[in-house]
């Protein structure tokens, strides 16, 4: 697989003021966009958990990978391969429903996509569904002609499947398994 | 015990055996100076004549002596100043601590007098920053950043702190150096699974199969990069030349890794690397880049570099594999380290035809005899005769600068001082400043060309009041020789803005900054002001006449295959 296509990194970093703008700025300088990328604490509160997916072939990622777990406050770097990960990502709709058919009709969409009505106005609804991309985009399509007000994503977060986490293995195994970076 | 700030940092220092440190004083350091006056016993302070002079300088300290150098600046336009210094230290990997005090907290984000974002400024150009707003967190982060500069691969870090923390007063606790990796921040940092102080152990296996590669070429090539130079590896290398039988070629930043006399080297590799160097790169069939990261000066175009071999990366830096040039197998670790490795597992090999081949070309370039000027030749070749053999050079960026590494013999790591990759023309006088401060027995020769030399000349008056005794070599042809060379031969001689038909006259220059300067035109006036420059054993500038169109050769344009030479 050589070519771009959009690819999942786990970062576990210090929760440190700063941490974030230094790895969002190596993607830029390195001349990759940012595709998604979603920041929150883990279960120790002092490291932060990274999930960002950027366009690039594997060459590139390898590169990338490398480069962020040279700097110090990255604890351990993962690329998630897409057949053994779980990505979700968290979207809040609010669409326009200016007759009660049309809330009826944008409520059934809804339960069909197991998405959750979270605020209701009188002339307003607002869903939240949890999915991947595709699930995302087909209930925007569906709800699209009723009229999307604002739509918000959190941004792709992800784990591996199984008893694998980012813990027991902080280096890509294989070709980079030399242990620990040299600071 | 309680102690200031400014005091816990001078304690940090001296922890790290720092004695001498490059610096400008300003509002928000001058707790700092302060209490750097009460220890000016053991630390001694050169003022330069500007921030970036002091940031080379350091750098220049740190590249000859081989430890971490010591920066102060104040903030605002005080740390701006060195940042050029700080990209120059980055691109090359050299260990320098950069010390800054910001405004003080509660002026902090207001946009204050002399107030700047330098951790963010500085965040892609240093291997880590902080900013300490907490006096008691001052000697942990002291103690982090030395180490962090000088571990692995080399390289700047910046401490930013703010100007009450200098004043303000936290427990201080003396920890030998040793220490320094199992306590505090460090500590932390060193337990956790991601990073290590110690260079990584090379892979055995990588080793062997290196050694069956080796084993199996008949035309192998060595590349010394600036790996070996920081690593200082240079027995080894020579060793693993010499049992190998291999021919070596040197980048820029490995001059000094590799001895310029052993009749192994083809010189130097890349855009302005000998025909010898470039031929044996196209047609080797293994070649083994030590400390090198195949920069597009060197590389000049990654597709059809050494087309025909095996290429194999040796680096402590596991993200420079593969990051220019794709290789077929790498080997990470300390330079030192892989060196012996290797060294313990082979048997001495003979490539006679293969060497016979590779010096059939020229590994010099030969220069023509100047008429009413100096040949670029003629003056190395009179620096090589007059001064001694150890003398170490600092160069700036331009024509001079690959005429030096070209023509000069270098013998140990730390004998070239150069801005390989950043290219920073003024790096010179400073690095030259800081080499002959680290390095008071050695004698210290600057090489500058006329466009180099105006941008930092300034700290002639550093080497004057230290009485630092310098002896700069202006090749001066009146023009940015380099640029004009492209202009030559890429731009149909158009010469843009390059001509530097101006003042200063160079010798009233040196005479103004209380030094002295003799305008040579031939071998035997450069002969006479050498001669004077070195019995008279202070700082000196000779202003040597060179021709506007002299080029250095030969050249291969940027991109292009590294046989295509555009002239030889």
């Amino acid at each position: 697989m050589d070519r771009a296509v959009r690819r999942s990194l786990s970062v576990l970093v210090d929760n440190e003021a700063g941490v974030l703008s230094q790895v969002s700025r190596l993607f830029s300088r390195k001349g990759y966009n940012i595709e998604s990328l979603a920041v929150g604490t883990t279960d120790d509160p002092a490291v932060s958990r990274i999930t960002i997916e950027v366009l690039a072939d594997d060459k590139q990622i390898n590169l990338l990978s490398n480069q962020l777990r040279k700097l110090l406050p990255v604890h351990s770097v993962k690329l998630l391969h897409p057949e053994n990960a779980i990505r979700r990502e968290l979207i809040l709709i609010k669409v326009s429903v200016p007759t009660s058919e049309i809330g009826n009709r944008v409520i059934q969409i809804a339960n069909i996509f197991r998405a959750s009505i979270i605020d209701v106005s009188p002339t307003t609804l607002t869903l939240a569904m949890i999915g991947e991309e595709s699930k995302a985009s087909a209930i925007e399509n569906l709800v699209k002609e009723f009229g999307i007000l604002e739509l918000v994503r959190t941004g792709m977060i992800a784990l591996e499947r199984g008893s694998d986490t980012i813990y027991e293995d902080t280096k890509e195994k294989g070709e980079f398994n030399y242990g620990k970076n040299v600071l | 015990m309680q102690m200031t700030g400014a005091k816990i940092l001078m304690e940090c220092l001296l922890e790290q055996g720092v004695d001498t440190v490059f610096g400008y004083p300003g509002g928000t350091i001058l707790n700092v100076y302060d209490e750097l006056y009460r220890y000016r016993g053991k630390i001694r302070h050169i003022l330069t004549s500007h921030e970036q002079g002091a940031s080379h300088a350091a750098d220049g300290y740190a590249r000859s002596t081989g430890k971490v150098g010591v920066c102060f600046a104040t903030s605002g336009p005080g740390c701006t100043n060195l940042t050029t210094g700080i990209a120059t230290a980055y691109m090359d990997s050299s260990p320098v601590v950069f010390i800054t005090c910001n405004v003080a907290e509660n002026l902090v984000g207001k946009d204050s007098f002399q107030e700047v974002d330098i951790t963010g400024i500085t965040m892609p150009i240093t291997k880590c920053n902080y900013m300490v707003r907490d006096t008691a967190k001052l000697a942990d982060i002291v103690r982090e950043a030395f180490a962090i500069a000088r571990g692995g691969r080399p390289g700047p870090v910046l401490i930013d702190i703010v100007k009450n923390a200098t004043a303000q007063t936290a427990e201080f606790t003396p920890l030998p150096r040793e220490a320094h990796a199992s306590a505090g921040r460090l500590g932390a940092l060193i337990k956790r699974a991601s990073h290590d102080l110690r260079a990584p152990e090379p892979d055995l296996n990588d080793v062997h199969k290196l050694v069956h590669m080796i084993q199996a070429s008949q035309k192998p090539l060595l590349i010394c990069g600036g790996g070996v130079v920081r690593s200082r590896a240079d027995h080894e290398f020579l060793a693993l030349a010499e049992c190998i039988d291999a021919p070596v070629a040197v980048t820029v930043m490995g001059g000094g890794g590799f001895k310029g006399r052993n009749p192994l080297t083809t010189g130097m590799i890349g855009m302005h690397g000998s025909q010898a160097s470039n031929m044996a790169c196209d047609s080797c069939d293994l070649l083994i880049a030590v400390g090198c990261r195949f920069s597009d000066r060197v590389a000049l175009d990654p597709a059809s570099f050494a087309s025909q071999a095996q290429i194999v990366q040796i680096d402590i830096d596991r993200s420079e594999i593969n990051k220019n040039v794709q290789t077929d197998h790498h080997i990470i670790g300390d330079a030192k380290r892989v060196l012996q490795m290797l060294l313990d597992e082979l048997e001495p090999m003979d490539h006679t035809p293969w060497k016979d081949y590779v010096f059939s070309f020229k590994t010099e370039t030969e220069y023509d005899e100047g008429g009413s000027t100096l040949t670029p030749k003629q003056i190395t070749d009179a620096i090589a005769r007059l001064m001694p053999q150890d003398t170490m050079v600092a160069t700036d960026v331009g024509q001079h600068q690959m005429w030096a590494i070209q023509h000069f013999h270098f013998d140990y790591p730390g004998q070239l001082l150069t801005s390989g990759g950043f290219g920073t023309m003024g790096f010179g006088l400073g690095a030259a400043i800081g080499a002959k401060v680290g390095n008071p027995e050695k004698t210290v020769i600057h090489i500058t060309g006329d466009g180099s030399f105006r941008m930092n000349c300034n700290e002639l008056a550093t080497e004057q009041y230290y009485d630092i005794p310098v002896i700069t070599f202006v090749f001066n042809n009146n023009t940015l020789g380099m640029v004009r060379q492209w202009q030559t031969l890429i731009y149909d001689k158009r010469y843009s803005e390059t001509t530097l038909d101006r003042a200063p006259n160079f010798v009233k220059l040196a005479e103004a900054y209380g030094l002295r300067g003799k305008r040579v035109c031939n071998v035997k006036e450069l002969e006479a002001a050498i001669t004077e420059a070195m019995e008279w054993k202070h700082g000196y500038v000779i202003d040597c006449a060179i021709d506007q169109d002299e080029m250095v050769r030969p050249m291969v344009g940027g991109g292009s295959r590294i046989t295509q030479f555009i002239i030889d």
